[in-house]
This record gives structure tokens, sequence and C-alpha cells, in this order.
């Protein structure tokens, strides 16, 4: 009667918890986690006066969202959309990029025997607890020597190097690439890449999803390295743009109507992460195992 | 398929095997193999990261001067960062911050994932996404709204304090921005730390609850003396990695830095310091040896929490 998963509520280890107390407690937080969110999400309806002068949990007299997207997106000769192009182009090629990468080289590592294999996979799990701090300087001195520091190239380059996306898929290959199944190939004449493009590749899918998505997110949130690599305006990502616009918000007297314009702003920048998060929750949930596994 | 095929030229495992001149080409590209699909990854490490690392290493050894232009000064620049009083003082403010908000956060982590493995309460799935989304916010705009929230003009927080007749919180003060930071920092990546520690609950055999159940342990004993323990690799991973995050902080005060410039300072923290000695003083050389001493620390406490917990589980 009993199988592996489906354990009766009796057996749970957690039945004397049930009840309203512990309701109560994970309710109080659900609200703390949304409760910012929630708060964005309404004062971006309102006229930057509203933002000042209504409370923050409720809606203004006006609803004036789409008259905020139309002056987000015209304002400073449309930076704005630049700048989510910029994000787009950024986030999506480097995190395609690094997988795929990562996915190479983590099939390498788990599928074969090789001179310095030891050695290459120290090297990339001790680069994993390096500060990026370390590459600020060299980074920013080498694009603005080689002059990509006036392109998007300046990021993304940086970016296809994941150390830890190497680690995730060299678990993940391990687990889920049969090497029988590979000889079998080998056997019938296949070619290696051939292989790992139309047989690996395909039972790395799910571990490769996970890793994609998350080096995806962590390209489109990324601030640090994109504030010293892009010195144009027009090159900003959005975290950039935003924080530029914030402080320029803040300047006494300058640009007040600023304010509400970065609020409707992050509304924008946050939306596309979450619903690829939305969407694809049962591949990076079934994935983020990966990591705890063997760690 | 068939058993006659010679398997030679393509098997990776037997590489003993009798090497004729003839095949020693094949062999060549056979052995090449696993560093040809290591290439894309090895050509962008080395030249992303091990060449910036040895250039920046370089760079540290040498000193720009007004008369005299570059010279090279040995280790000068490191005793000088040993000696600066604010990287040290950056240094202390990302360890009080870590020594409250890991712990917390961490702890807030675990006890949510035992519940939600716990089967204690149904709707899972809302609790998870929900405690989850933050992570899915640039941290910019986490510090942006955080700065908004809990600022006077139109803060919620301000505006519920008004209302009701009281005088409003202050939260960015020299004694107040740790906290407020912590709380941000908490706030984004409680549920991430929350779903990896779930995802090792899960993987933890039934039986083995079965069996304590029919030793008559408690869920409170399940708990302690199976469940966390099984999970504390992952504990450890996550703690490990929110130290090293803690020491570069960065996105949060640089943001709320706007807002309360006398508060955080242009070296609150390590990282702080070095954007604004590198990239507003143009003081390469100096910040370069900044950041290796920082990479230091790091080990040396990445070290520590990998010793002191390795202990606690023997």
């Amino acid at each position: 009667m009993r199988t592996q998963r489906q354990l009766p509520l009796s057996m749970k280890p957690g039945r004397s918890l049930r009840g309203a107390p512990t309701y109560l407690f994970m309710f109080l937080f659900l609200g703390y986690f949304l409760m910012p969110l929630i708060w964005l999400l309404i004062s971006s309806t309102k006229t930057n006066a509203g933002l000042f002068s209504t409370f923050g949990f409720w809606f203004g007299s006006k609803l004036n969202l789409w008259q905020n997207l139309k002056d987000l997106f015209a304002y400073d000769d449309g930076h704005f959309a630049l700048w989510m192009r910029n994000t787009a182009v950024y986030a999506v090629i480097a995190s395609l990029g690094s997988s795929f990468i990562s996915a190479m080289a983590g099939y390498a590592f788990a599928q074969f025997r090789f001179p310095g294999r030891n050695f290459l996979f120290g090297i990339v799990l001790g680069s994993i607890f390096v500060p990026a701090t370390v590459f600020a300087v060299p980074l920013f001195l080498m694009m603005s020597k080689s002059g990509l520091s006036n392109s998007l190239l300046a990021v993304i380059l940086p970016t296809l190097v994941n150390p830890f996306g190497v680690y995730l898929m060299r678990i993940y290959a391990e687990q889920a690439v049969p090497p029988d199944l590979l000889d079998a190939a080998r056997v019938d004449g296949a070619g290696e890449f051939r292989i790992f493009v139309t047989i690996a590749f395909r039972l790395l899918m799910p571990g490769y999803v996970t890793v994609l998505l998350f080096a995806f997110v962590g390209a489109w949130n990324n601030y640090f390295l994109p504030l010293l690599l892009l010195s144009r305006s027009d090159l900003y990502l959005l975290t950039v743009g935003l924080a530029y616009w914030n402080s320029l918000a803040s300047q006494p007297g300058v640009a007040q109507v600023l304010y509400i314009l970065v609020v409707t702003g992050s509304v924008v920048a946050i939306l596309p992460v979450m619903i690829v998060f939305l969407f694809l929750q049962q591949y990076w949930q079934g994935g983020l195992s990966l990591g705890s596994v063997k760690a | 398929m068939s058993a006659l095929n010679p398997p030679a030229p393509n098997s990776t495992k037997n590489e003993r095997g009798g090497s004729t001149p003839r095949f020693s080409r094949q062999r060549f590209w056979r052995n090449a193999i696993p560093y040809l699909f290591l290439s894309p990854f090895l050509a962008g490490y080395i030249a992303f990261m091990v060449y910036p690392l040895l250039y920046s290493f370089d760079l540290s050894l040498y000193r720009k001067q007004i008369i005299g232009g570059i010279r090279f000064v040995g280790l000068a620049n490191y005793l000088n960062v040993f000696q600066d009083g604010n990287f040290w003082e950056g240094i202390r403010n990302v360890l009080v911050f870590g020594l409250i908000q890991i712990p917390v956060m961490l702890g807030l982590a675990l006890i949510f994932a035992l519940i939600l493995d716990g089967g204690i309460v149904r709707i899972q799935t809302v609790f998870r996404l929900g405690y989850f989304l933050p992570f899915a916010v640039p941290s910019v705009v986490a510090a942006l709204m955080w700065g908004y929230f809990y600022g006077q003009s139109f803060g919620p927080i301000a505006q519920i304090a008004n209302a009701l007749k009281l005088q409003p919180p202050v939260f960015l003060t020299p004694g107040g921005i740790i906290p407020a930071i912590a709380n941000i920092s908490t706030w984004q990546f409680t549920g991430y730390n929350m779903l990896i520690i779930y995802a090792a609950l899960k993987s933890i055999p039934s039986e083995l609850y079965e069996a304590a159940r029919v030793d008559g342990a408690n869920d409170w004993q399940i708990a302690w003396h199976i469940r966390i323990p099984l999970v504390w690799p992952a504990i450890v991973l996550t703690m490990i990695f929110s130290i090293i995050g803690t020491l570069q902080l960065f996105n949060e005060p640089n943001v709320l830095a706007v807002v309360a410039p006398t508060v955080v300072n242009l070296h609150f923290t390590p990282n702080v310091y070095l954007y604004n000695l590198a990239f507003r003083n143009a003081q390469f050389n100096y910040s370069a040896a900044m950041a290796f001493t920082l990479a230091l620390v790091a080990g040396i406490l990445a070290s520590l929490v990998l010793l002191i917990t390795r202990r606690e589980v023997q």
C-alpha cells in the first residue's frame, strides 16, 4: 500500500504542528514577502502627485498606469526601451551561451576519463568561491583597452563563463546520461559531437533548463559589472538605468516626477523574470536539488 | 549493433589498446574529444578569469606616482590595505551584517522548508512560490522599493505613523542602516535558500521516518536527529554562498546611498570602497590589491565555516 513518495499523513514528519498557529505563521510571512510587490504594483497606477498624497496600499483617485507607461517609454528620448532591449539581448545571449558551454564542459567531465580531469575540475570548483570583486578592475581595464566597453559584448563575454553551471551540469550528466547508451551509439558509428547533440543533450535538457533559467535571472538582475563596463547611457541595462533615474529623482528640485517613472519601470523590469519563473516552475524546482545532493 | 564491429576507434575506455602508427592519428582525435568539449569553456575561463586574475595581481604590485610615473613597489599596496582603516571598517560592517542576517535568513529558510516538507500546510505551492518570488526581483529594484518603503516622503510606514499622529520612524540612520539592508537581503534570498533545503529534504527516503515512528520518535526528534543532519550539507552550501555574497555587498548600499548619503559613506562596504577608489579616483593598482585582500578574507571565512560545520557533524 505504501509507496516511496506518498507517506500517509500520520507518518509525515510534522503531524503535531498541523493547525492554526502554523498557518498563521506561514501567512504572516507570505504577507511579508508579497507586501512590497503589491505596494509597487498599486503605486505604478498612480500619478506622481498621487504617489505622495494617497495611501500606499490603496489606489489613487485616477488610474494612471497607461499614461505612466507612455511617459516611461517617451522620457529621455525613449531610453527605457533601449535599456529593455539591451537587457533582453544580454540576458538571452549570455544565458543561452553560458548554459550550452557549461553543458558541454559538464558532459566532458562526467562521461570521459582524461589526463588533467581532476585538476581542471578542481580549478572550476575553486573559482566558484572567488569573489567577483577580484575581476572588476582587470575586466574594466581589459574592456576599455580593447575598445569593447562601448558595446554589449563587454558584459556578454565575461558572463559566458559560468563555473557553477559546469559543476551542476556535471552532476546532472552523471545521473542522467547512461554511458552504455553512448557506447551503443559509438558502435553504430556516430560521431562524438553528433552523439552529444542528438542523444546526450536531450537527456540533459531538464538540468540545462535549470542552469539556463538561473543564468537568465542572474544576467537580467546583474548590476555591478554592467555599471562598471558600460559607459554610455544608451547602453545601460535596466538595473543601471533605473538606479540612475532614481539618483536624478532624489536630487532636490530637479526631476521629482521621475519617481513615478522609476516605480513603473521597476514593475516592467520585474515582470519578464516572474513570468518565466512561474511558467517554467516544474523545471527549475526539480533542478534545484542538483546543487544540494552532492555538495 | 553487431559484435563484430571493431569498437576500438570510438571507445574511450580502453585507452591502453595497442597502437600502430596507422592508428595514431585516430587515437589523437579520440583522446582529444573531451578537451574539444571543454574547449569553449576553457577558452572563456582563461580569457575572463585566469588572465584577469594574473593581470590584476600584476597591477597590484605597482604604484602610479605623480613624479616618476609607474613604479614597482612589491607588496607595499597590500601593506597599505592592511593599515587602511576605511577598508577594515567596511569589513566590520559586512561582518556585523552577516552575523545578523545570515543566521536569521537561513534559520527562517530551514523552518519554512521543514514545515512545507512535513506536509503540515496544504496550499504548499502558494507558499513555495510566494516566498520565492522576491528572488526574481533584481536587487537594485528591491533596494529602490524598500528605500521608498522606509522613506519619509511616500513610504507607507511613515504614512501609517502620520495617520496615527505618531512620529514616523527613521530607518536609514547610522544605527539603522545595517538592519535596514539586512531586511532587504532577507526578503530577497530566504525563499531561494528555502527551496534548496526543501529539495534536499525531499530526497530523504521515507523509510527513515517510518522506522523512527516505529521506534517512538516524535516530530521534534525526527527533525533534530534525522532531517536536519541529512540536509546539513545543503545548509553548509547555502551558508558559504551567503558569506561570499555578504562580503561583496554593493547593490543595496549603493542604491540607498542616494537617499542617505551621510549614512552610507564612500567606504561603507569593501565593494563600495573599491568602486569609489577604482572608478571615481582611478586608483586601479591599490583597488586591485584590495580586491585580493577581500578574496583572502572570503577564503579564510569559508574555510573556517567548513572546519566548524564538519566538526559538528561528526
